[in-house]
């Protein structure tokens, strides 16, 4: 080798070779950390989203009991997907209260009459302010609400049945 | 059957890959002497069998065949024909098929077309082209085949992601594509030249016109590029340093680098090694983008489809090629006789210096574009690197850059004196110093980039269009005016930069049917909002009439569109292209209380920033039309 320099280039190379081989094997962590935990929910008061039902009011989180608030809507087709979980979750005793997000009172009802009501209260966010001040940028998400208006838990995306043992860790280590 | 036929043309153009990698290699080793004659031709068919089984992909999304997976996952019957067909490359299988059918096409066209090079040096870089052709193949065939069958099939599809239902899709991909792939010839002329040590200015002027055709469509791919985010993600911006736009702007600013080396090489026979370094690192460059994006490695708006062990597969590859190129790059360089020296102020100083800056802004985005990577790495830390790093460190040196691009045609070639120069540029400079002082007096608080940015586009555009004065216009060889219209083409687009940052205005509000919001100097009037529906799509339309002082009104309707399938919200910018900029307005959301959310800007010049890539673009035809019609020329006088 006349000239050491040349082997620079593959040097480089190899270097960045290695990091993302090394990233690729380390498989990747979708796992988006969240920023809310351990944050206390803002103060807010939802109307009812549907007629002759009760609303949230950020009040109803803070009853001493931990309970999960799922944010969803009627137009989003996965919400429907992760229904039979939140059934389930109901089933075994868990709390849960609801956001509608930008969605109408019929088209709520509907949904409900579709998949089955496991919500003991359901808010009507309209404008999705509430759903942007709790942290959340999409539906569906659930939050582990903690008796005393503490966010412990927030699950993204829709609950699979696989994710139903953690939210229900979730709201035991909550209690 | 059409999808069988499609996979039986891909097996067999993949065999016949093999066999041009085998008997390419078997002839350059110098046994194989008997193997020569076919090189040519089964390139041509392997490049013709890449392109049918193309077209046969593009055949069963137009027809909607929905028992192929493929289309099933991504193609839905109701959707327009436009996005049928252009929905052909919108997925992670179809898009490596058009990777590869345009890698074998580069490969066939050399095999048909190339004639200057020696046939040793052609036979060598035909073999290096069927070896990346192969690894690729192998991915389709193994990784990610296009042609699987789903059985049953489905009644519909799943339809298209709603922002790629655009004419965008239909131009944007395939023109990178062409560019990005085809750039490919350059790293396999390389390997070519390094195996037979044959480095001289006929290799450069081959190699250079393979470049300057990969070059043009690259450039054109990214001004599309950019101009479909820019109206389509209604978020008014026109580059937002995303990795995969990276991905695309690197191998851009190594083949930019690249032309003007191999123009030395070409014309002094100087900067053997740097050439061929160049060549190698700027198909890399699209090699390791591609990698990027496949991976999903890095978080990116163009992420589709992404799996891991496609991202080990590719990266298996990249090491092959890269590793492989730069191996031979290290041991075989240092045998190459370095051609005549200059002087530093000369013509090949300053396309030194240019290399120099690319070089220097090409290492930014690698660095920018990688850095989060090697972090995670190295702390496990997770963050993303954004416009301000890259405005910051790459700005200066795109501005400097444009200095030495002013001042570079003007030099002669050898050698030049300072004195000279500046007797050639005192004019442009004068205008340049003339914009400074106008815009410290007329737009006091302007930024420093934008300040430098307008000053330096408007000398640099007046220094560009020097090299044509006291030249007979009629006799000025076709790649002058190449040159001319590429760098006007860069002052342009510099000038539409600055002044977008520099001028833009920006309204935000929430507005009442009938209440009239200003922007720059515009007054727009927000008349209402009516349904409306399209082929796969319900959309909210407003009707705003703008008007500038007492001039006539225009109607703007910008939309919220609702696809169908899958069920996505985008958002249609309505954009009013005027003289002295662009209108450009978006319809959010409605509150509780019935007013709709406005967001409006008013951007003088900002269309300048791809009328000067369509301008770098034509000129690099010109000067590649120019060019080839000059080697064409003895040979006709010859006949």
């Amino acid at each position: 080798m006349k000239r050491p320099i040349l082997l620079l280039p593959l040097a480089v190379f190899a270097l960045f070779l290695v990091t993302a081989g090394w990233r690729l094997a380390a498989g990747r962590d979708d796992t988006i950390r969240s920023r809310v935990i351990g944050q206390p929910i803002p103060a807010f008061a939802l109307g009812p989203a549907v007629p002759g039902r009760i609303g949230v009011a950020s009040g109803d989180l803070m009853t001493g009991k931990p309970r999960l608030l799922n944010v969803f809507a009627s137009w989003c087709v996965p919400c429907g997907v992760e229904a039979p979980q939140l059934m389930e979750l109901n089933r075994r005793g868990i709390p849960i209260d609801a956001i509608a997000v930008r969605d109408r009172p019929e088209d709520v009802a509907r949904f409900l009459a579709d998949y089955g009501n496991p919500f003991q209260r359901i808010g009507l966010d309209r404008d999705t302010r509430v759903q942007i001040s709790l942290g959340s940028s999409g539906v569906p998400e659930t939050f582990v609400i903690d008796g005393h208006g503490i966010i412990r838990h927030q699950h993204i995306g829709v609950i699979s049945p696989e994710d139903v043992g953690e939210l229900v860790a979730a709201y035991e280590a909550a209690r | 059957m059409m999808a069988e036929a499609g996979l039986a043309a891909l097996w067999i153009a993949a065999a016949l890959c093999l066999l041009q990698l085998c008997a390419g290699v078997s002839a350059s080793l110098g046994e194989g002497q008997v193997l020569r004659p076919m090189i040519r031709p089964v390139a041509i068919a392997q490049g013709a069998l890449a392109a049918l089984s193309f077209l046969l992909l593009i055949q069963l999304f137009l027809v909607t065949d929905l028992s192929v997976k493929l289309v099933a996952a991504n193609s839905h019957s109701a959707k327009p024909w436009l996005y049928k067909f252009a929905g052909t490359w919108g997925n992670h299988e179809g898009s490596m098929l058009l990777w590869v059918a345009v890698l074998a096409i580069a490969g066939a066209a050399v095999a048909a077309f190339e004639r200057r090079v020696s046939e040793r040096t052609l036979i060598a870089t035909l073999a290096a082209q069927a070896a990346i052709g192969l690894g690729f193949y192998g991915f389709l065939l193994i990784a990610s085949n296009p042609f699987e069958r789903l059985n049953p099939a489905p009644l519909e599809g799943n339809g298209l992601n709603p922002l790629l239902q655009d004419p965008g899709l239909a131009l944007h991909p395939p023109t990178l594509y062409l560019g990005y792939v085809g750039i490919s010839v350059a790293f396999s002329f390389a390997v070519g030249a390094l195996v037979t040590r044959d480095v001289g200015p006929l290799f450069a002027r081959a190699m250079r016109s393979w470049v300057l055709g990969a070059w043009v469509f690259l450039t054109l791919g990214i001004t599309a590029g950019s101009y479909w985010a820019y109206y389509e993600l209604g978020w008014g911006g026109w580059w937002f340093w995303d990795p995969v736009e990276n991905a695309s702007l690197m191998p851009w600013l190594a083949a930019t680098a690249l032309l003007h080396s191999a123009t030395v090489l070409a014309t002094r026979g100087g900067l053997r090694v740097w050439t061929i370094m160049l060549a190698v690192i700027a198909f890399s460059m699209s090699m390791i983008g591609t990698f990027l994006v496949r991976s999903g490695i890095l978080t990116s708006v163009h992420s589709f489809a992404v799996d891991p062990r496609r991202g080990l597969f590719i990266l298996i590859l990249l090491g092959l090629y890269i590793g492989g190129a730069l191996t031979l790059f290290a041991l075989r360089a240092g045998t190459i006789r370095e051609g005549s020296t200059f002087e530093p102020i000369s013509r090949e100083g300053g396309l030194v210096t240019n290399n120099v800056f690319l070089s220097a802004i090409l290492g930014v985005v690698v660095i920018g574009t990688l850095y989060p990577l090697g972090l995670e790495a190295a702390t496990g830390e997770k963050l993303s690197v954004g416009a301000p790093y890259f405005n910051a460190a790459a700005g200066p040196l795109a501005l400097a850059l444009m200095a030495i691009m002013a001042a570079g045609p003007l030099l002669k070639w050898r050698r030049d004196r300072l004195q000279e120069l500046a007797r050639r540029i005192w004019l442009p400079m004068a205008l340049a110093a003339a914009t400074l002082v106008a815009l410290l007096l007329l737009a006091p608080g302007i930024g420093l980039l934008p300040l430098l940015g307008l000053t330096l586009a408007l000398g640099t555009a007046a220094a560009s269009i020097a090299p044509l004065w006291k030249r007979n216009l009629r006799r000025t060889p076709l790649f002058i005016w190449g040159m001319v219209i590429a760098h006007l083409g860069i002052a342009v687009t510099i000038a539409g930069m600055a002044s977008a940052s520099a001028f833009t205005k920006e309204t935000l509000v929430a507005a009442r049917l009938g209440e009239t919001v200003e922007v720059g100097p515009y007054a727009l009037r927000f008349e209402g909002v009516e349904p409306l529906a399209g082929p796969n799509w319900t959309a909210i339309e407003a009707r705003l009439v703008a008007t500038r002082g007492g001039g006539s009104p225009m109607l703007m309707k910008p939309q919220a569109r609702m696809f169908n399938s899958p069920v996505t919200e985008t958002t249609e910018a309505d954009i009013a292209t005027l003289p002295a900029g662009q209108l450009y307005t978006v319809l959010g959301r409605e509150d509780d209380q019935g007013r709709w959310q406005l967001r409006l800007w008013w951007k003088p010049f900002v269309t300048f920033i791809w009328l000067g890539g369509a301008m770098v673009a034509l000129g690099g035809f010109l000067s590649l039309i120019g060019r080839l019609g000059r080697e064409q020329r003895p040979k006709a006088e010859k006949l």
